[in-house]
């Protein structure tokens, strides 16, 4: 893949890329930024420098490159526009959109620190298989993006795919203290029921998928077990090919077909980290999703306790306008006990109390708004993503169907052939 | 059923041999036929070879290439060529209908029972015989034995035919709380291991005809038999031998068997423990992969469209468990106690190799006191040493006969033994690709399907 990564469009749904989901269920009507530009992830470089502290680091930087689509189309070549950037950028536009963009299940990072791994893997940043597949997944986070018919239009993200900016880390300190805020607890009383059930799905994704990757993770531990040791076999025809005479060729080959068969173990479970990428990408949109889901509880919240605000504001311009008390207030009890106040300063209080029933119902209005549009939103989207989601795990089940049946057809060649030297013994 | 020799005979002798049918006459009858528990009583061993010379064989001469041990090696090529052939079908092998006309002894072992008494539990064996050997009486037997009476044989073989290989039993002891010796396995596993034993002693051209072996496929009641007046050469026989003789100059070809024998016994020792670490693997692999297939079908429960394809992988993956299941099974029931009869197997070749010395350093040390006692008053050479020289050169003959059968024998086992575990293994394999591939083919039905959907 880092070898075709130039040329390649993904758009053209290659079937290596795991955004193998850029189809008709993404690239909807209206030009989303992938129809009209070609955009790759293409190189991945260390490099070193002084951070925040002014402490020397080392970090890899990745090239996005970018090529208009018509030029392609029209046959000729341009050279790619093309900039630098580290992961920790690409963490700030997504935090970008997803504060922006409230209600969209916004797509997910490839991880930060390599999870997951089995013993032979390393979990090491700077390894370079983990920054070979890192780049990849970039990729994909910008393919998915720039095909997503909200986000692609995104002023931002346009300015990140094509200029070195310093525009990001202003956005940075907004989206910090809205993220905080959705981690925040509170009570809603009345959600949307269909947000409250993706919620409860969004778990279910996440525990299944983490399940899934830690099980996977082991069962290739083991298999790795049963493969090298068959290699001990090797070693051991081949010693004892020679004390014999007839015996002593077929044992000798067979030996090396045991060999064979333990060395082709690394090359089939590199393999199958491709497929526990795709499955990672979707435990991080379960994330994403539910995310959306606790946007809706916070605007839901608000509205309500705006509404909750705006009632008891009211309340008190009637108790104060009728004299009547109907609720407990300390000023009721003050007033009973200690008389009430002077005409004057009821009318100030009123004319108080209604500049600010008259904001509330602004803020009422301004949140039911809110809430409506992004109960709207958020669930179309939704069902984009489900869509999106039924079709590419499908996809990515059916392509480890494939890599299992691959593996099968490499075990029954090296067995067939040591069965040959075996039958010449 | 019978092919017309009488039953129930209470002596032989009641019908001449020449009357009884050949087996292979009744060609139209099933080979392995049950054969009928015949009674016979007061059986005397007809070629009364009593064992008059120590050390000489009985019976035939010796010649190592005689006709019975040639063709039987060649009826074993024949049969053991054959792809599929794993271990059982050694059995099946014996087949007296093919290519048998100089095979002239059959021997099987098959239908183990329990047997309760007060006093202990034991497994007996069903050994079954047909032959048309004149040293028989009759040209099939059945009887009932258990691995007590085998271990008599063999100790009656070893004893009467001290500078012969005899084929190992499997192991006598096992370890009470670690085995089950009723289960299933276990008792399978040594009826083979005791067939494979029969046959090889049934196959030898000397072993074969020894008295001893009469009487284990024929008499009713083994124990019983203090009377067959054979004598047992206990003063003569050497069992285990405890080494260490100084020899004057061991031949050249004893030593290479010597050396051969350590390093091989040592390869099979590596090949079992690889072996028994690869069943490890595999069993810990089973385990992470029934899991693995738990999560997934955990997994469909919560999703619609999805749903169908992840039970279906969670299908595949417990078909391949099934597999798993099966070849491990196959490694640890039929590849590794073979081998580990093989470890026992040159343990007695190792074994003769010593007697073998021993009988040399014998006749080196009568010889140089038979000397002696010539230079000083001029006694002729005894006649007890040079008997003692015949008994090391037909000592010598005999090994070297066995030693080629052994080596055969050797090459047939392995080359079965291995082919066999390659084939579990390709047949492991074939399981799981069509496992995976009916996924794919119910999967890629369903996207069919639902494409016409989306287009209507």
């Amino acid at each position: 893949m880092a070898e075709d990564g130039k040329e390649e469009s993904a758009a053209t749904g290659d079937s290596d890329q795991p955004a193998a989901g850029l189809d008709s269920t993404m690239v909807e009507e209206g030009s989303t930024l992938l129809r009209r530009m070609e955009i790759s992830v293409a190189e991945a470089e260390k490099r070193s420098g002084k951070n925040s502290v002014n402490m020397q680091e080392t970090f890899t930087v990745y090239l996005i490159e970018t090529r208009p689509m018509d030029a392609i189309a029209e046959g000729r070549n341009p050279a790619p526009d093309s900039l630098w950037r580290r992961y920790s950028e690409f963490e700030l536009l997504r935090n970008y959109l997803l504060v922006t963009y409230p209600f969209i299940v916004v797509p997910p990072l490839p991880e930060k620190r390599a999870e997951f791994v089995w013993h032979k893997l390393s979990a090491d940043n700077m390894d370079p298989d983990f920054v070979e597949r890192r780049r990849v997944g970039l990729e994909n986070f910008l393919l998915r993006v720039a095909s997503h018919p909200i986000l692609s239009n995104d002023k931002i993200l346009y300015h990140f795919l094509t200029e070195v900016g310093g525009s990001l880390s202003f956005q940075s300190r907004t989206a910090d203290s809205r993220l905080r805020a959705l981690s925040a607890t509170f009570r809603v009383r009345n959600p949307d029921k269909r947000f409250v059930d993706m919620k409860h799905y969004s778990d279910e994704l996440q525990s299944h998928t983490s399940q899934l990757l830690r099980a996977r993770a082991r069962v290739a531990d083991r298999l790795y077990g049963v493969y090298k040791v068959h290699g001990n076999y090797g070693r051991v025809f081949s010693e004892w090919s020679a004390i014999e005479k007839e015996m002593g060729d077929g044992l000798q080959s067979a030996g090396h077909h045991m060999d064979a068969y333990a060395a082709s173990i690394d090359d089939i479970l590199e393999e199958e980290e491709h497929y526990a990428d795709q499955l990672k990408e979707y435990l991080f949109y379960a994330e994403a999703l539910r995310a959306v889901c606790r946007k809706h509880e916070l605007t839901q919240f608000e509205l309500e306790m705006a509404t909750q605000d705006l009632v008891s504001k009211k309340q008190q311009r009637e108790e104060l306008a009728t004299g009547i008390v109907r609720t407990f207030s300390f000023k009721g009890m003050t007033n009973k006990l200690f008389g009430q106040e002077a005409p004057e300063q009821r009318e100030a209080r009123l004319k108080l109390l209604e500049e600010l029933i008259a904001e509330g119902e602004e803020s009422v209005k301004e949140k039911t708004a809110e809430c409506e549009e992004h109960v709207e939103g958020g669930w179309v989207d939704m069902q984009r993503f489900k869509e999106q989601k039924d079709k590419d795990l499908r996809e990515a089940l059916i392509n480890y169907a494939i890599m299992q049946i691959s593996m099968c057809k490499k075990g029954i060649q090296v067995w067939s052939n040591a069965k040959e030297c075996f039958l010449k013994m | 059923m019978s092919v017309g020799a009488p039953r129930g005979l209470a002596s032989s002798g009641q019908k001449p041999i020449t009357e009884i049918l050949h087996p292979l006459s009744a060609a139209d009858e099933p080979p392995l036929s049950p054969v009928p528990d015949v009674t016979v009583g007061g059986h005397n061993p007809s070629s009364g070879a009593a064992d008059k010379d120590a050390g000489l064989t009985n019976g035939t001469p010796v010649e190592t290439s005689s006709p019975a041990s040639a063709s039987s090696l060649f009826n074993r090529l024949q049969l053991d060529d054959e792809p599929d052939a794993d271990a059982e079908a050694e059995a099946d092998a014996h087949d007296p209908y093919a290519s048998t006309e100089t095979r002239d002894l059959f021997v099987t072992v098959d239908d183990p029972k329990k047997h309760v008494s007060t006093m202990e539990t034991y497994i007996t064996y069903r050994v079954s015989t047909k032959t048309t050997r004149i040293e028989f009486d009759l040209p099939e037997y059945s009887v009932r034995r258990r691995y007590q009476d085998f271990d008599w044989l063999r100790i009656k073989l070893e004893d009467s035919q001290p500078t012969h290989l005899i084929p190992p039993l499997p192991e006598k002891f096992v370890m009470k709380g670690v085995v089950d010796r009723f289960s299933e396995e276990f008792v399978e596993t040594r009826m083979k291991a005791l067939d494979k034993f029969l046959k090889r002693v049934a196959d030898h051209p000397v072993l074969s005809f020894n008295p001893h072996l009469n009487a284990f496929l024929s008499a009713k009641d083994l124990n019983k038999r203090q009377g067959l007046a054979l004598l047992t050469k206990v003063g003569e026989s050497v069992k285990q031998v405890a080494g260490g003789y100084k020899l004057r100059a061991r031949p050249a070809e004893f030593c290479a068997m010597g050396e051969y024998l350590d390093t091989f016994c040592q390869k099979l020792g590596t090949i079992d423990r690889i072996a028994q670490r690869i069943l490890k693997e595999q069993t810990e692999y089973l385990t992470e992969l029934r899991e693995y297939g738990a999560v997934y079908s955990s997994w469909a429960g919560s999703e619609d469209e999805l749903r169908r394809p992840l039970e279906g992988v969670a299908g595949s993956v417990s078909s391949c468990c099934g597999a798993l299941e099966d070849l491990s099974e196959n490694m640890s029931q039929d590849f590794l106690p073979v081998l580990r009869e093989y470890v026992l197997y040159t343990d007695s070749m190792k074994n003769v190799l010593r007697k073998r010395d021993q009988s040399q350093a014998e006749y080196e040390g009568r010889l140089e006191a038979a000397v002696l006692r010539r230079q000083e008053d001029r006694t002729p050479v005894p006649v007890e040493v040079e008997k003692c020289q015949d008994k090391v050169e037909c000592f010598n003959a005999d090994l070297k006969a066995d030693w080629e059968r052994w080596q055969s024998n050797k090459r047939q086992d392995f080359k079965q033994l291995l082919t066999g575990m390659a084939d579990k293994n390709i047949h492991y394999y074939e399981k799981c690709q069509a496992a995976w591939e009916s996924l794919i083919a119910l999967l890629q039905d369903k996207q069919t399907e639902d494409k016409t959907n989306e287009t209507n």
